[in-house]
């Protein structure tokens, strides 16, 4: 779009404000985004963040340590089970207790089925976002299938609330093994078609190849990490850099694409559900069986000095960092989300595009607004 | 054979009630006459609407893996009704500094256009309201008055999400109605009259689609297109693109007021369907003749009419379900660039075939 | 030629989508294959067990049950969800004054279905139910009293 010629013309025209405000069906949740506009070409964006803050840093100054865990389920809650798995680590990390074998194996297991729910609902929303409405009841019909599998060992399908500081709060179900080990089958068989029909199409290509393009530099300056960062060529997976849990035993690629426009981050996801794939099927035929909690104290009280975990949820880099002084409630917790970071380069992606760019634009990127308010 | 001595129903009508013979009502009768039709086709505008808005609900939901409403009424059939009393009862508030006259013009003016254009159709041997000789263009010309209504809805309401999905949707549907006509033109060319009778009757051996091989499939994949981006649906549904602008330029409409817009869209798409049944898949005349010799012969035309709009109907809704939507840039490409010098050879290729008569006719 | 071979590829693709979604389409309209509605109120819902719909007291059929007031559920919960008014008795075997529950309170409102409560009892006396039909009318209706009136503690619990 060349937006050169509209000066050299004698027209008058006046740029306008429009609000894309907190309740929009585009938004991912309550993002208010107000825009510059000239014609339909956005020339400024300024977010206005907020509106779903609930203190989650401060609620946890008063609460013990056992109990912080509970309040990440409803940071980003569709990688609910990784944000759990951040604290529990952190904490383990400064008690310097040895977790079980097979907690490890539980919480790298949970932790890729919820990649893959997040992808699929991701994937679900994006179609929906760019206009193929069908795309939607797709990938909630397979995230179904997981949900049920997290509901039969944990109890809850999207809180979970399942890891606890030395361990995981339920064992396994019977049926687990046999449920996941029917689900992955389904799911090679399925993701293929899905391809085809959104990724395939002229019409979704047009929309997503060469739009919105994050050069690697950028991507570094502004702190973005996830598939984003992946989609512009920067190796950023946590799982690879700071392995944790039983991360350090599997055999993935991480998967790196150039191009840094749409399509990379698009192809970056639907790649990165098969490689969790890869990941659940070597884990899930020996899982070791000495325990599920470790011995911990009833009362729990960090040593004095500032912990710091780093986790990979499906949005980026997600960091827990607590700083205690030797009482039962931290000091201090703070929570580094990947989501404020990604939105930062929204901000510079969304100059001189159009409107309907702006919208696919912030759908690969992936947004989970309570994530980025806390 | 089955065109050269029908007679218009609607004409036998007014005969009877304003003429010599029957209730010879005179001048009072023929007015009678012509509400009585009108309101005939009222009832029609509103039962189509109504089970178009069904027909979508349920295959929408087919295609989404799930089912449709099955609750209210056998099967479902009755849940656009309650729907519509739902609509009837609420307040069409409207924004605080308004156009008024506008803004109330805005859904007449669809509605209008809508109700206008159908009264062209042929629906069966003797069925058509309004028998003029230049029938299919006439829908085409008045079809433009509906896109005022759009921008009329889009500026009176006072928001500026509604203005820029009425301009889009001005742009959009005044490109589109060039390449529609340019295709309808390339039909034209086979038959010589825009009347929609000589149209059906020069279809009796076999279908322009067939007749008109090549040229006429071409001109069949550019209609198609083109109607489905006038009558605003996905992939062309960038002026009601939910996820970008809420509801486009009905956004700020309730009741009766979004009834309007709403019907009037799948009335549309009833007439585009139409257009598309009347020109390329033979109108109401049965395929090789099957049901020729029954009687009763306006129902079997109204039926084939019917299962002929329906496909192309279903056709129309498939797309919707599947592909995601252009931006309003890459619409106006796809129309300037590609539609429209494709309908323009496309015309002269169809002169060359009509001119060395390399029809196929059997 | 580009231009038509442009063509010719986008129509192709366009096909492909739309034969994945007739796909599920006709299987769907003539025999409800793929359909994934299940129609609720004929069809009962599927929980597991293990659900986490809301906490309740066990009870035998004595009407007894096995909380003893320690009050480690009401230290447990993250947001004070659940209140145990409780009194000293005189025990009479041993002699000593014991913590003895009156009511357990627990406000359904507030609960954020954590289970930490559940895990610090040390006599197994709440746990989860599968009953999730708990919408009312009247917000007093979520605060609930868990154990049943008239239900003592079992004999034979240790702390």
């Amino acid at each position: 779009m060349d937006t050169q010629n509209l000066q050299t013309l004698d027209l008058k025209s006046q740029e306008y404000f429009i609000n894309m405000g907190p309740q929009h069906p585009a938004a991912h949740g309550v993002l208010r985004l107000i825009l510059t506009m000239d014609g339909e070409i956005v020339k400024n964006i300024e977010p206005d963040l907020g509106f779903i803050h609930r203190s989650i840093e401060k609620q946890c100054e008063y609460e013990g340590y056992k109990q912080i865990i509970h309040l990440t389920d409803r940071l980003d809650y569709l990688s609910a089970h990784i944000n759990n798995e951040a604290v529990a680590l952190a904490i383990e990390k400064a008690l310097e207790i040895e977790v079980p074998e097979r907690v490890k194996v539980i919480r790298t297991i949970m932790g890729e089925l919820t990649r893959i729910a997040s992808h699929l609902l991701w994937w679900g929303v994006m179609g929906m976002d760019v206009g193929a409405l069908t795309t939607f009841m797709y990938a909630f019909r397979d995230r179904e299938y997981i949900n049920d599998i997290m509901e039969d060992t944990t109890g809850a399908r999207l809180t979970m609330n399942y890891s606890t500081p030395g361990g995981v709060m339920f064992d396994l179900h019977k049926d687990f093994v046999k449920r996941v080990k029917e689900f992955i089958p389904h799911l090679r068989s399925v993701l293929p078609k899905y391809d085809e029909l959104l990724t395939g199409n002229i019409i979704f290509i047009k929309r997503m190849k060469g739009i919105g393009v994050l050069s690697p530099e950028d991507a570094i300056n502004y702190g973005a990490t996830g598939p984003v960062a992946r989609g512009s060529g920067v190796a950023s997976d946590v799982r690879k850099i700071q392995p944790y849990s039983a991360l350090d035993r599997v055999d993935f690629n991480e998967v790196l694409l150039d191009g840094g426009d749409n399509l990379a981050r698009y192809n970056v996801r639907m790649k990165e559900m098969y490689e969790s794939l890869n990941i659940i099927e070597q884990l899930i035929d020996n899982i070791p069986d000495d325990g599920i909690q470790a011995k911990t104290k009833a009362l729990i009280k960090l040593p004095k000095g500032e912990f710091l975990q780093r986790v990979e949820t499906a949005r980026g880099d997600f960091g827990v960092h607590i700083i205690s002084d030797g009482k039962k409630n931290p000091y201090r917790v703070k929570f580094r989300s990947p989501g404020f970071s990604n939105l930062n380069t929204l901000i510079k992606l969304g100059k001189d595009t159009l409107l309907g760019d702006l919208i696919a634009i912030s759908a690969t990127m992936d947004f989970v607004i309570p994530d980025i308010d806390r | 054979m089955i065109l050269t001595n029908t007679t218009n129903y609607f004409a036998k009508f007014i005969e009877y009630l304003s003429g010599a013979e029957g209730l010879n009502l005179g001048f009072a009768g023929e007015i009678l006459a012509y509400v009585v039709i009108a309101a005939l086709y009222l009832a029609f505008f509103a039962v189509a609407g109504l089970m178009l808005v069904y027909m979508e609900r349920r295959i929408a939901a087919f295609f989404q893996l799930r089912l449709g409403p099955n609750r209210v009424g056998p099967w479902g059939l009755l849940q656009t009704i309650a729907d519509a009393l739902k609509l009837v009862a609420k307040e069409i508030t409207g924004t605080e500094r308004k156009d008024g006259l506008l803004y109330h013009t805005a859904y007449y003016l669809v509605i209008v256009a809508a109700l206008v254009s159908l009264s062209v159709v042929s629906f069966a041997p003797g069925v058509q309201a309004f028998n003029v000789n230049i029938g299919v263009f006439f829908i085409s010309a008045v079809s433009s008055v509906g896109v005022l209504g759009l921008i009329f809805g889009g500026w009176g309401s006072n928001n500026k999400y509604s203005l820029l999905g009425a301009m889009r949707s001005g742009l959009q549907m005044i490109s589109y109605e060039l390449s529609a006509g340019l295709a309808m033109l390339t039909i034209i060319l086979m038959v010589g009259s825009l009347n929609v009778d000589s149209i059906i009757e020069a279809q009796q051996s076999n279908i322009f689609l067939i007749q008109g091989h090549i040229p006429a499939l071409i001109a069949f994949a550019i209609f198609i297109i083109a109607g489905t981006a006038e009558s605003n649906r996905t992939p062309f549904d960038l002026p009601e693109g939910e996820a970008e602008l809420g509801a486009g330029f009905h956004s700020e409409y309730s009741g009766m007021g979004f009834a309007y817009f709403f019907l009037a869209e799948f009335i549309n798409m009833f007439i585009i369907a139409s257009l598309t049944a009347t020109l390329f898949l033979g109108g109401w005349l049965a395929p090789f003749g099957i049901t020729d010799s029954l009687p009763w012969q306006p129902l079997w035309g109204l039926i084939w009419f019917f299962v002929k709009v329906l496909g192309v109907i279903f056709l129309m809704m498939w797309f919707r379900w599947t592909f995601p939507r252009l931006r309003i840039d890459q619409l106006l490409t796809l129309e300037w660039k590609y539609l429209l010098p494709m309908a323009l050879l496309n015309i002269v290729l169809m002169a060359l075939v009509v001119y060395f008569d390399l029809l196929i006719k059997f | 030629m580009s231009y038509l071979g442009n063509i010719f590829h986008g129509v192709k693709t366009l096909f492909t989508g739309m034969k994945i979604t007739g796909g599920y389409f006709f299987p769907s309209i003539i025999g409800r294959k793929y359909v994934i509605t299940r129609q609720y109120p004929e069809e009962p819902a599927i929980v597991s067990d293990r659900f986490r719909g809301e906490v309740v007291m066990w009870h035998n059929d004595d009407n007894e049950h096995r909380c003893t007031g320690c009050q480690a559920c009401e230290i447990a919960c993250p947001n004070g969800s659940i209140e145990i008014i409780w009194d000293r008795v005189l025990n009479e075997e041993t002699g000593k004054k014991v913590k003895q529950i009156d009511q357990h309170i627990y406000h359904l409102g507030m609960c954020t279905m954590c289970s930490l409560c559940i895990q610090a009892c040390p006599t197994d006396a709440i746990m989860w139910s599968t009953n999730f039909h708990n919408s009312t009318y009247d917000r007093s209706n979520l605060t609930k009293v868990l154990n049943k009136p008239g239900s003592k503690l079992m004999s034979g619990v240790e702390e």
